[in-house]
């Protein structure tokens, strides 16, 4: 079956145009939607919010493929980002991430087989001064040490 | 030194409307539109010396004044939220704390240049801090600070708040532009400029969020009182991020000018452990790098900097201590550029790649004689070979580490192994 948005999720759609002087604009913002609506962004998406945003295809995916917060591919439900950039290298980040990888049993880029996390190494994330420091989904997780990552990732179901 | 920018951040609900008003938030808002033309505004923050802060440091009220008047198409306003230069997290810390700072900014730029619609162009990973922004937008539209007939003068402004989805070279403002046109973040060439050229083409302005959230204080105590602060040719306060090897990391404003050994030593508490410092990066991961004998007569303003070598930027200051591996410390740097290139120009969508992978072999004991040179002539082909700034954000700093740490490279050729490693 073809993916469409919920009439919900489509008044929503609506709205986000409806703000923008021109429609491409919201291109950003309605991709983030159809993330939230379909999990991940996979081909029948992209041409779902191409017709939506009277796009071809190619140009959405040359839009999702150029930005590292859009996801083509399913990815658990916890993503666990560490920065890996110098002010947090300088305090620790490479023991934080070596750290989650033997807890979760899983190298970056991969996905926990019960789909709980998926780990991975991102750049500078603003958060210099509390270094290291992990994003997890929405969250910033700062100042971390190995007492503090093991109960960050007990208080994640 | 009494703070400017960071005056209402220990306030408790200093992001709340409420909490803004009481001590005067708005009011400069409110005395812009009703007794300011818009001319008289630009030359006030001209009068200023107001500096832009994304890190290019070019004078806010020239900038303005460039948007042509007759021209009939809309204008924009866009706020540069955009924070992701390493190193860097003072706007991350105003969008949190004091949002109602930068949208009252925001709206008395857009006045100046006449736009009837303004962009917050926040970092997709700044979700805390988007929420924020939202709802400080919503709060000032409820109290009629944004939208139709503001205080009854006529004038609209609509306030768009806009996330970015994760892409650094969005801070550039022709790629924040190509961003919030719905596509790949792709910078342009200038000129022409977004002033007369932005966003869909029409006269656009981009400030950075530091640079915003000054104009209300300006606006508030009068343009000499900002330009009594500071140098000659640098005015007023800034923000500086401190982190890395530091006892005290965080955000400090210091007046324009103050000595930056002091400031380290000082105010941010020194290198700590007992280690000696053994290099400075004063403006953010793009700017060469200082030893520490090069920062004994440097001041925190863009001049002082610029003399020592290096560039004031974004005023993120990365301080490492003795332990750390310079080379190690240039691949970490060399692989944030190669990660972030966004791949239109070759010099440096190849360069960066091709440097990150001698880095990393230089520092894995896998180099091979002339590395070090090798990479001093793609970061020179890089050099002002680009339609954008990045390229050369991504050849000074490799350029510096090597010049300066040279010794250090050559060791680990030598030794075919990093010869510090412990930290970086």
């Amino acid at each position: 079956m073809a993916l469409e948005f919920s009439p919900e999720a489509l008044k929503e759609f609506e709205a986000t145009v409806a703000r923008y002087p021109k429609k491409e604009a919201a291109m950003l913002p309605v991709l983030y939607l159809a993330q939230r609506e379909f999990g991940h962004l996979a081909p029948e998406a992209i041409e779902y919010v191409a017709r939506l945003m009277d796009q071809t295809p190619a140009r959405v995916q040359g839009v999702v493929s150029f930005y590292t917060m859009f996801n083509s591919k399913p990815i658990g439900r916890h993503h666990i980002q560490v920065c890996r950039t110098l002010p947090c290298a300088l305090r620790g980040a490479e023991q934080v991430t070596e750290l989650l990888k033997r807890k979760l049993g899983i190298e970056c880029g991969q996905t926990t087989t019960d789909g709980r996390f998926t780990l991975s190494e991102v750049e500078c994330l603003a958060s210099c001064g509390t270094a290291p420091m992990m994003q997890v989904n929405d969250a910033y997780y700062e100042n971390l040490t190995a007492e503090k990552i093991d109960q960050i990732l007990n208080g994640l179901r | 030194m009494e703070k400017l920018l960071l005056r209402n951040i220990d306030v408790p609900d200093s992001h709340t409307l409420a909490t803004y008003r009481s001590h005067g938030g708005y009011l400069s808002w409110r005395k812009v539109v009703e007794g300011m033309k818009p001319e008289q505004l630009i030359d006030e923050i001209k009068g200023s010396g107001l500096r832009g802060r994304g890190g290019a440091g070019f004078p806010t009220g020239m900038k303005w004044s460039f948007v042509p008047k007759d021209n009939p198409k809309p204008k924009y306003l866009v706020c540069n939220a955009d924070e992701s230069e390493p190193g860097t997290f003072k706007d991350r810390l105003l969008i949190e704390q004091d949002p109602h700072a930068i949208i009252e900014g925001t709206l008395i730029a857009a006045y100046a240049i006449q736009s009837h619609t303004a962009f917050i162009y926040i970092r997709g990973e700044m979700v805390f801090g988007a929420e924020r922004l939202e709802k400080a937008v919503a709060e000032a539209y409820r109290e009629g600070l944004i939208g139709r007939d503001i205080f009854g003068s006529g004038y609209d402004l609509d306030v768009i708040v806009h996330r970015g989805a994760g892409a650094y070279i969005c801070g550039e403002e022709t790629a924040l532009l190509s961003s919030l046109e719905g596509g790949r973040g792709w910078p342009k060439v200038k000129p022409p400029f977004p002033a007369t050229h932005g966003l869909f083409g029409c006269p656009t302005v981009v400030n950075n969020v530091e640079t915003l959230a000054a104009l209300p204080w300006i606006i508030e105590r009068g343009a000499a009182a900002y330009a009594a602060m500071g140098t000659e040719k640098s005015k007023g306060t800034k923000l500086f991020s401190v982190s890395g090897h530091i006892a005290r990391p965080g955000v400090y404003e210091v007046e324009m000018g103050y000595p930056l050994k002091r400031f380290l030593e000082e105010d941010c508490g020194g290198v700590p452990n007992g280690k000696e410092l053994k290099g400075v990066i004063p403006g953010g991961a793009s700017m060469p790098v200082l030893k520490p004998e090069e920062i004994e007569k440097v001041n925190l303003d863009y001049e002082s900097v610029a003399a020592a070598g290096s560039l004031l930027g974004s005023g993120g200051v990365i301080v490492m201590d003795e332990s750390t591996c310079m080379v190690r410390a240039a691949w970490n740097i060399a692989r944030f550029f190669a990660h972030e290139s966004c791949g239109q120009c070759s010099p440096c969508r190849e360069g960066c790649h091709w440097m990150e992978k001698l880095f990393h072999r230089i520092e894995n004991g896998a180099a091979k004689p002339g590395d070090v040179d090798l990479i001093l002539n793609i970061s020179g082909n890089i050099m002002g070979n680009t339609i954008c700034p990045f390229g050369d954000a991504a050849a000074m700093p490799a350029g510096a580490f090597i010049r300066k740490y040279r010794d250090e490279f050559e060791a680990h050729i030598a030794a075919g192994k990093c010869t510090v490693r412990g930290a970086g």
